[in-house]
């Protein structure tokens, strides 16, 4: 168990942080008046992808780098697509290609979105924070609310079959290749999914209702909880709309003004810097021109609804005008609003779906292109939980020699240990560790839905234990989550 | 009587074998009328409390970490399934074996392009799990009862095999439910 003492201090350790998909533990440090002094979210497990694909075949690389995470899979594997597109000169895909690679992303963000809110995050809502463990989980949804507990289920089972549909499999699917895609669309396939369109339509409303009024009625609880003021980064369309599948980089700082805006994503490199902690295996990054200090940011569903200028589809655009209207069009900096800013995406992602399934070029048979040879290449997408940049050198032998990758959670990393220090300076008093405290801790680390494994690389599994000591080591209390 | 009950655990693997337990759709209401879910990822209960019918591994070791929980799954389940490839055969995890540790972690915190590590050290903080030189499957390290291959293993290949073993009937896969990718 990681109890270390230290002196004149007392460390709180919580592991594993359950239902956020993918493992970290906490400890939090107090002095000797009890107070905060240092709280950190430890990402506890390393895999070495940038290694060890060094030397495999460049068209392998798709399918095989998704094997960091078999929770958004199809980003992993689109943002590779798009970096091998460029390898062999072919990013200029054909529009059957392009659109079923849009498909297939909506289909990854709109059934990731239902399965964090509904499976995930559900629970925190309807039940609250101090909820008995035993029914906080899907389960326990299911047990009182059935029929949210089903759409939430069917939802996401919508979004994995248009992901198995375009992709081949619900997970590690090979869809995607090197200059386009492998399979269109047939008309039975996209029947089959009109059919049930308007009924997702339905409840991805209901979903956004349950976290617009959840958020907007408790905004005065919600909005200290784990929030602070911080930069936000995605790529956007030229045009400023959100696209969640191709774009040029944007990031923005806590009032709205812009650091950087249509950088082209070969460029990266030349803004974002990782800075690396002995603590961690996940590193922190930060934009270079403002330093490691005050450079981080933060990204996904929220870090989105603030940078764009609007959403080009209706109803989303509609709801993200009422959610800027909160904060007088300025950016929204709490972290519990990434739970509405998210179920915007979903009704965004329905709505892109619907359009894309009227769209006849699915069902196109030009499906591979391809260029001058290149030997360097960026892909970069927006995943369900944020910016995710895959980058890659390829030698003449078609080997890859060099990959970097920054997965959508470690661009959350900073906000994260943020949000868990800030809720443990506020909730936690005394010597007395409630079950409330610790659910506080997740529940802000949730609300960024961190998927931990592919931000390591990885993920494993801890059992919880909370000790309290004091400075002399004393132990004044332990608590177990049963 | 009292439901039996299953836990799950994901090791060195990328939860991909978890999403395809929740890939058994709607059946996942059946099945809780059937069990009840111990430790697991999707619920907030962190520790082993009873003896487990059964337990769902998923991912090989990679850590120190990993050998500690697999080993409380073993003392605590009946039986132990190993979930997936990574599990079996330590999977893509795996690859790792052929290069030496020290490269993979250089790669990672010192050498890649946007790396800003101005000490050089690589993360060693007693509060992350040491990490082992290879990547093992896990029958390497406790006995494994059943092994259900696939990148991940089908839902259906999950169901099929779970509910028999809650039947207590043989495990009868058919030909197109064992597969390898």
């Amino acid at each position: 168990m990681g109890v270390t003492l230290r002196t004149n201090t007392k460390k709180i350790v919580i592991e594993p942080v359950t239902r956020v998909e993918g493992h970290g533990k906490v400890t939090i440090v107090l002095d000797e008046r009890k107070r905060v002094v240092q709280a950190r979210l430890h990402i506890v497990e390393f895999r070495g992808f940038e290694r060890f694909i060094q030397g495999r075949p460049f068209w392998e690389v798709p399918v095989l780098v998704q094997r960091l995470c078999g929770i958004c899979p199809v980003s992993h594997h689109l943002a590779a697509a798009k970096a091998m597109d460029r390898i062999i000169g072919g990013e200029k895909l054909t529009p059957t290609a392009e659109k079923i690679r849009r498909l297939m992303h909506y289909g990854q963000i709109f059934q990731s979105h239902a399965l964090h809110f509904f499976h995930l995050c559900s629970p925190d809502l309807l039940f609250g924070f101090d909820a008995d463990v035993a029914v906080r989980n899907i389960v326990g949804v299911a047990a009182k609310y059935p029929e949210l507990a089903v759409q939430g289920v069917m939802m996401r089972k919508y979004g994995q079959e248009i992901i198995k549909a375009t992709a081949g499999k619900k997970i590690h699917g090979t869809g995607a290749v090197p200059g386009g895609v492998n399979k269109n669309l047939s008309i039975e396939e996209r029947d089959s999914f009109l059919k049930d369109l308007d009924q997702m339509v339905r409840w991805a409303r209901g979903a956004l209702k349950i976290a617009k009024d959840y958020t907007v009625s408790k905004l005065e609880e919600l909005a200290p909880f784990g929030s602070f003021e911080s930069n936000h980064m995605s790529i956007v369309r030229p045009d400023g709309a959100m696209d969640l599948y191709d774009g040029r980089l944007r990031a923005i700082d806590a009032q709205g003004q812009k650091i950087f805006d249509r950088v082209d994503c070969q460029d990266y490199v030349d803004y974002i810097a990782e800075e690396v902690r002995p603590w961690s295996y996940m590193k922190f990054p930060f934009i270079r021109s403002l330093g490691p200090e005050v450079g981080w940011y933060r990204v996904g569903p929220l870090a989105r609804v603030n940078t764009a200028d609007f959403i080009d589809t209706a109803e989303a655009e509609a709801e993200r005008k009422e959610f800027m209207a909160v904060t007088a069009g300025k950016p929204n900096n709490l972290t519990m609003a990434y739970h509405w800013a998210r179920q915007i995406e979903l009704l965004h992602a329905i709505e892109k779906i619907g359009s894309l399934l009227h769209d006849s070029d699915l069902q196109g048979s030009d499906l591979v292109v391809k260029g001058e040879r290149r030997a360097e290449a960026v892909g970069i997408i927006e995943a369900p939980r944020g910016t995710l940049i895959h980058h890659y050198k390829v030698n003449s032998q078609d080997q890859v020699v060099m990959a970097n990758l920054i997965v959508s959670t470690t661009h959350n990393n900073e906000p994260m240990n943020r949000a868990v220090e800030k809720v443990a300076r506020d909730h936690l008093s005394g010597v007395e560790i409630t079950e409330g405290l610790l659910n506080r801790v997740e529940v802000a680390i949730r609300a960024y839905d961190p998927c931990l494994s592919c931000a390591t690389h990885a993920l494993g599994q801890m059992s919880l234990t909370v000790e309290l000591l004091d400075h002399q080591g004393r132990v004044l209390d332990v608590k177990s989550a049963r | 009587m009292a439901k039996p009950k299953v836990a799950t655990t994901s090791l060195a693997g990328c939860f991909g074998c978890h999403m395809s337990v929740l890939d058994i759709d709607d059946r996942i209401l059946k099945l809780v009328e059937l069990i009840d879910f111990d430790k697991s990822p999707i619920d907030d209960i962190k520790q082993l409390t009873v003896r487990c019918l059964v337990g769902l591994i998923e991912g090989g070791c990679c850590n120190e970490e990993n050998v500690h929980v697999l080993q409380e799954f073993r003392n605590h389940c009946d039986i132990l399934i190993a979930l997936g490839d990574c599990a079996t055969m330590g999977g893509i995890p795996a690859l790792r074996n052929t290069i030496p540790l020290k490269e993979c972690l250089d790669e990672a915190y010192r050498n890649g392009p946007t790396v800003y590590n101005p000490s050089g050290k690589i993360p060693n903080d007693p509060d992350i799990p040491l990490l082992l030189n290879k990547v093992y499957p896990v029958q390497e390290v406790v006995k494994i009862d059943y092994y259900l291959p696939g990148c991940p293993p089908s839902a259906d290949t999950i169901w099929t095999a779970l509910t028999a073993l809650l039947s207590n009937r043989k495990i009868d896969l058919p030909y197109e439910l064992i597969r390898y990718d």
